[in-house]
């Protein structure tokens, strides 16, 4: 019998260190650890001596000055006596309104344009391809810069629709399109319950920390993001751990219950920490971020989730009925009538009536104005991720093998329904991933609003702010934490998404 | 049996109908219209509204761009001419075509201009910067030749790199490129290119000598020989000591503080050693006098235009795409430290936009770059820019090793190859094939994306439109042809690179369908 | 030892933050060449003309100083600034002096760290309507929706005004003159407004002129200047004499033409002063004695400066106004050289 004997155990040579693969990469973590440390104090070195020099130092401090511009796209009260972070955080909602309006044009239009270039029409599919090479392959700043232009020069000026013989007039005599903008009827309520102003409390006086006289890092503000960040991150963990575990007691829990008990890990933490430094007597900061709930659509919303949930019921009850007798109790206008009756009703009490848009000295007043800019901006972004969606639409569907399109033929589906339930829901899963970049890109290239005057957060905190203030190191700070923020909130969101339509493979 | 029917009935035909023209509606304009365009009612309509669509869109663009005016030397001038009609006023580009392609004030080589085309010097130079003696040809192919030429020859570098077909041998061309544009688009003395090719081409040598030992000693060796030959390692010696002096003063030290600078000491002590580095410079310098072989210098400022939105782009996708490469490496990394400083690398670049990279560029860098140093804004910009692509190259490049197939590195591992071996003899070759078409997207973007240095005051061709041609009195209000330019410009180019990424991945494309 | 821009800058890169930099006259003479920031383009104040030329009445200022240091008004590198990135650039010394249409207000002095070494343009900010409009003055534009070239303090000036006198407006913030004109010829905005020099001289480039009226109302004091870091006295005092040479020579009779003559001396001890042919002002700034000969021989005196340029017979045609000599009812005005 021959026996395997384990080799001695080597004795530590130094050598080793670069010889031995098991500790080389100890040594260049080391190399790679010290050169890091060298290049970010060299960073960090230079800075503090320029500022030095210059007798600058870094402070967030101008964030409570009075702006003193105004912005003209307001979607929280503003006006030019509110601080720099007010002005900051009304462009940071103007920016999450056009990306979110851009990817969802950009959405539909990159998948008509997608299905039709595949078309077997020539005259469209030529069209459409035009449509995409001249998109693609011209920069988005000439492209927002010519579609802008196109809109000023297209639309009436509102001056067109005055006098006894106007040029132009409004549609339906309810929208009128000019080229400052479109106005659209606006629901307003009479007998409306008053917004309620919410001013979010605000920490006591910060304790500051001063980073050899240079840097006023404000340890409470640190303190209660990473008490978010912690508990955010608690819960996210706490949520794999079931999941791996199988914990069954948690299963059983109803859905609502489930997602309670992740909301208190994620933020207990917070709350704790918050309302140790809180101040009730809120100053220049919490004005800052102060905004007002409207009662009405808190109602109107309720209404409707609640009618949904009714008819969701009658829904259950039709299906068990038909389970148990083999008949289906015809419930669509139960189902109708609980979720729109209600609404009306509410409606009613409320007083709605239509504000329309009418002509009141230079400009049109009443209803909802959706400015030039925005539109040019929203339109241009979305007519040229279309572009790029819509090549990817086409890589989608030409991914699906032609046997799919003939199968489902042979089962006597006409083309629409081939290509609805068939190769779509199974191009969507080629399609998602570079969907979820070019959402990405859309929302990155909203940063040029500013080339059409659109007040977007860098208009406003890496625009006239930082033109003002002169601060221009925190201001780009700020500005790519807040794109950073969103960039990787979005492609979080998007990944799960994509996980759950993703080919389940066992 | 039709041969008995033959002669027995009368009525059978014996002889061939000849062939019949098929009904008019199947063959011909009409078929292929009710085909290709009326198939059904949908796509009737469909047809019908797009050629509504186009109709409408030619009777505002075909009037506009027969009517141009092509001479006129101010927009006033152009509607004097127009006299109320609708048409283009394209004399804009005839008047700044120069600027629009080359920049605001790169140099004409008026020596050269006039030698060509028999012009005295006196005659070329016009106070008005209009070109009265010479045509556009003369101006474009003499005037401007150097950026012309480093033009021309980009396709010939370029060209082993896009045709696997083409001989090995010309990826020479590709090596020597970079420097044959530089000095013809900067100009200078002849003898720096050349000496830093040199150098490389020295410690290429080093590398290769040292390689079969091991990798790390061989990209050591070249690192080391370059800094001997290139920069100056004396200077670089005495920085890391007073930094590592100021470090120390800083945390509190007193003798550090009170110690003389060690510039200081080595400047009063050696003086001699303190002009030995960089070697190049006296190479450069006794070269020179021998031959002075040299294009006047331009300094990059004034480089601009069209043709600073190429160099941008070429220059940083070719210095990202090593820089990619190490990235993605980094990021396959088993090494943790590595591999997460390279995850928060990518994931922030890639996280904001170009536009507030630029800012960083432009307002930021400076304060985080050495007072005296100050380097350009195209170099800053440049660097920033490179870091940008060089995120995206990592993620198309991660891409194509995640799609080898495992057995590969299997193989490379059972073959006994270390690390750098395995990577740079079988997984990057092959990873490398099948990112080319990512790679080409990112280039393409990223050329597009080079017009946002217009935003952060450079003058790129979107730059020049915006700021000196739109504000000049001559030319304020013209803007469509100049943005309609500028589209056509791009778009030419971009589709071209598109095309050839289309024609590559058809040609990549091994799978059955 | 000579090293080419390419290796400098390689090696500049591994360098650390040393010791404080010598003085900013120092550094320029030592470079040979004066980095100016200046517009990106404006018409008549700065832009690059077809031959590649800055040409305008801020980059003369420019010219002037390099002459007065060098004697050369061709030794500067104009480096082209944005609202944004004009601060950072002179803060960080990438340009050693900023002649871009900057108003000189109190925060910019004092908390910006910068030096206003003058004035050479007394501003305001003024509205453009169309005349079919209506309106006589700016106080009848309550709901108006008004078209903003960004830069300067624009946005500033106009929300107070409107809030001063309690009307309402719209605000179109827009980056470049040219597209503000392309909004505001389209209609899709009432009115525009900025400083009033470039109302003029966004005016005077329409193609019916007439059909366009500049309102009576001056909103704000808009004092531009050139302006240099805080900290830096001999280089201030550099930029700020070499601007009051260029007044002083209008107001005592000293233009391009005669300057040379005037250099060989005069009965006029104060011209002869501000020429080098008495005394030793030029010692004093350190720069050679005949300095103000040369700034006034670069582009003039300040009254040539603004004819060539901006005056009323260049497109842009603007009175002297506010900026006329104070012996003639304006502002422009240069203390004593002695």
């Amino acid at each position: 019998m021959t026996t395997l004997t384990d080799p001695q155990p080597e004795s530590f040579r130094l050598s080793m260190l670069i010889n031995d693969t098991r500790y080389r990469a100890y040594t260049f973590q080391f190399i790679a650890l010290l050169a890091i440390i060298f290049c970010i104090s060299l960073l960090g070195r230079n800075l503090v001596t320029n500022l030095e020099q210059r007798g600058l130092t870094l402070s967030f401090d101008f964030l409570g000055n009075p702006a003193g511009y105004d912005i003209n796209q307001r979607p929280l009260e503003y006006s030019n006596n509110d601080s720099h972070l007010r002005a900051s955080l009304i462009g940071i909602i103007n920016t999450l309104i056009v990306a979110a309006l851009g990817c969802v044009t950009a959405t539909i239009f990159g998948v008509f344009a997608g299905v039709l270039r595949l078309s077997n029409n020539w005259l469209v599919a030529k069209l459409m391809a035009v449509y995409v090479e001249a998109f693609r392959n011209v920069p988005v700043l000439i492209w927002i810069l010519i579609i802008f232009f196109i809109m000023i020069a297209a639309t009436p000026p509102p001056s067109a629709f005055r006098g006894d013989d106007p040029s132009a007039s409004m549609l339906f005599d309810a929208i009128a399109i000019t080229n400052r903008g479109v106005y659209i009827p606006w629901v307003q309520f009479s007998n409306g319950f008053e917004s309620i102003p919410i001013i979010p409390p605000v920490f006591d006086d910060p304790t500051r920390f001063s980073f050899f006289g240079l840097f006023n890092i404000n340890v409470t503000v640190w303190l209660v993001l990473f008490a978010l960040g912690g508990g955010i991150y608690a819960a996210i963990q706490a949520g794999k751990y079931i999941k791996a575990n199988n914990v069954e007691v948690f299963a059983l829990l109803p859905a609502f219950v489930r997602l309670l008990v992740y909301a208190i890990i994620a933020f207990t933490p917070f709350v704790i920490v918050y309302s140790l430094f809180l101040n009730v007597n809120g100053s220049q900061p919490a004005t800052s971020l102060r905004f007002s709930l409207s009662l009405n659509l808190i109602v109107i919303l309720l209404v409707l989730l609640l009618g949904l949930y009714v008819s969701r019921l009658i829904r259950d009850w039709a299906d068990k009925t038909q389970e148990q007798t083999g008949e289906r109790p015809t419930v669509w206008y139960w189902r109708l009538g609980v979720v729109f009756v209600p609404l009306i009703l509410i409606f009613y009490l409320l007083g709605a009536y239509l504000d329309y848009p009418a002509l009141r000295g230079f400009n049109f007043a009443g209803g909802l104005t959706i400015r030039g800019s925005l539109i040019a901006l929203w339109f241009a972004l979305a007519i040229y991720t279309g572009a790029f969606i819509a090549e990817n639409v086409r890589a989608g569907i030409q991914a699906i093998s032609k046997g799919q399109t003939e199968a489902a033929a042979s089962l006597g589906l006409r083309p629409g329904r081939i290509m609805n339930l068939v190769i779509l829901p199974q191009a969507l899963r080629v399609i998602i991933p570079p969907l979820i970049s070019q959402y990405l890109n859309l929302t990155k290239n909203s940063s040029l609003a500013i080339a059409v005057g659109y007040m977007d957060v860098t208009g406003t905190l890496g625009g006239i702010t930082q033109n003002q203030t002169g601060r221009a190191i925190e201001s780009v700070l700020l500005l790519m934490i807040f794109y950073l923020t969103i960039s990787l909130s979005i492609s979080l969101f998007m990944n799960i998404y994509n996980n759950s339509v993703k080919l389940k493979e066992r | 049996m039709s041969d008995t029917h033959a002669q027995s009935v009368a009525f059978v035909r014996n002889t061939e109908i000849p062939p019949s023209l098929p009904p008019d509606t199947e063959g011909g304009v009409i078929k292929w219209v009710r085909e290709n365009l009326f198939p059904n009612v949908l796509s009737g309509i469909l047809t019908i509204v797009a050629l509504y669509f186009i109709i409408r869109l030619s009777i505002f663009v075909v009037p506009w761009i027969w009517n141009g005016v092509w001479g006129a030397d101010s927009l006033t001038n152009c509607r004097e001419v127009l006299g109320g009609k609708t048409g283009a006023c394209f004399s804009v580009i005839t008047d700044r075509w120069h600027q629009l392609l080359f920049g605001a004030a790169y140099p004409r080589d008026l020596f050269f201009l006039s030698t060509m085309t028999g012009v005295p010097v006196a005659d070329l130079v016009t106070p008005g910067g209009v070109r009265e003696n010479t045509n556009f040809f003369q101006e474009f192919f003499f005037g401007y030749w150097r950026p012309v030429l480093a033009f021309v020859l980009l396709f010939v570098a370029i060209a082993p790199v896009l045709f696997s077909e083409l001989p090995r041998k010309m990826l020479i061309t590709t090596a020597i490129y970079p420097f044959a544009a530089f000095w013809l688009v900067w100009g200078g003395s002849l003898w720096v290119p050349v000496t830093i090719l040199a150098s490389l081409a020295i410690a290429y040598f080093a590398y290769s000598f040292v390689v079969n030992r091991s990798f790390f000693l061989g990209a050591l060796s070249f690192l080391a020989v370059l800094i001997l030959l290139l920069f100056d390692p004396i200077a670089m010696l005495i920085n890391a000591a007073e930094f590592g002096r100021n470090s120390l003063a800083f945390l509190g030290w007193q003798r550090a503080e009170n110690a003389l600078p060690w510039v200081t000491v080595m400047e009063q002590n050696y003086p001699w050693l303190m002009n030995i580095f960089p070697l190049n410079a006296h190479v450069v310098e006794g070269l020179s006098t021998i031959s002075s072989v040299s294009l006047a210098s331009v300094p990059s400022r004034e480089l601009g235009g069209f043709m600073l939105n190429m160099i941008l782009g070429t220059v940083c996708v070719s210095l990202s795409l090593p820089l990619g490469i190490l990235l993605a490496l980094g990021r396959q990394s088993n090494l943790p430290l590595i591999k997460w400083v390279c995850v928060i690398f990518i994931e922030f670049i890639r996280g904001v936009p170009l536009i507030t990279l630029l800012f960083v560029a432009n307002v930021v860098l400076a304060y985080f770059l050495p007072p005296e140093s100050n380097p350009d804004l195209i170099i800053r910009v440049m660097i920033m820019i490179t870091l940008f692509a060089s995120a995206y190259i990592a993620e198309v490049v991660r891409g194509g090793l995640a799609a080898l197939p495992r057995g590969q590195y299997e193989a490379a591992d059972s073959l006994g190859l270390e690390y750098a071996q395995a990577m740079r003899l079988i997984i990057l070759p092959q990873a490398l094939k099948i990112s080319i078409p990512g790679i080409v997207n990112v280039a393409v973007g990223l050329f597009k994306d080079t017009t946002l240095v217009s935003i952060i005051s450079m003058f790129d061709l979107v730059g020049l439109i915006r700021g000196p041609i739109l504000a000049s009195t001559d030319w304020n209000g013209v803007y469509w042809e100049l943005f309609g330019f500028a589209a056509l410009l791009f778009f030419v180019i971009c589709y071209a690179i598109s095309q050839y990424s289309q024609w590559l991945e058809r040609k990549l494309q091994t799978g059955h369908r | 030892m000579k090293k080419t821009i390419f290796l400098g800058t390689l090696t500049a890169v591994g360098l650390v933050a040393g010791a404080a930099a010598a003085g900013t006259l120092d550094d320029v003479k030592a470079r040979g060449t004066l980095n100016c920031g200046v517009v990106t383009g404006l018409a008549g104040f700065g832009a690059p003309d077809a031959n590649g030329q800055w040409q305008g009445f801020d980059v003369s200022v420019c010219r002037a100083v390099a002459a007065a240091v060098f004697g050369d008004p061709t030794a500067v590198e104009f480096i082209p600034t944005t609202g944004k990135t004009r601060f950072t650039a002179l803060a960080s010394g990438e340009i050693d002096m900023l002649a871009r249409n900057t108003t000189w207000t109190f925060s910019r002095d004092v908390d910006l760290k910068f030096e206003f070494i003058g004035i050479n343009y007394y501003d305001g900010q003024g509205f453009m309507v169309p005349a079919s409009l209506g309106v006589s003055s700016a106080k009848e534009l309550n709901g108006a929706t008004v078209c903003i070239q960004t830069g300067t303090t624009t946005e500033l000036n106009l929300a107070d005004f409107f809030e001063e006198n309690n009307l309402e407006y719209e605000p179109v913030p827009i980056e470049t003159n040219a597209e503000a004109q392309q909004q505001y010829l389209a209609g899709a905005c009432d009115v525009y407004t900025t400083d009033a020099s470039g109302l003029a001289a966004t005016r005077a480039t329409f193609e019916n002129p007439d059909d366009h009226i500049i309102l009576p109302e001056i909103v704000s004091k808009e004092p531009l200047g050139p302006l240099v870091r805080h900290g830096d006295p001999e280089w201030g005092d550099v930029v700020r004499w070499t601007l009051n040479a260029l007044i002083a020579a209008e107001e005592l009779g000293v233009t391009s033409a005669n300057v040379a003559e005037l250099a060989e001396g005069t009965e006029n001890p104060e011209v002869n002063r501000l020429l080098g042919s008495e005394g030793n002002l030029g010692e004093m700034l350190g720069l050679e004695a005949d300095w103000a000969k040369n700034a006034i021989m670069a582009n003039g005196n300040y009254g040539e400066i603004f004819e060539k340029n901006i005056g009323e017979n260049t497109p842009i045609g603007l009175a002297r106004g506010l900026n006329a000599q104070w012996t003639e009812g304006g502002l422009i005005y240069s203390p004593p050289f002695r």
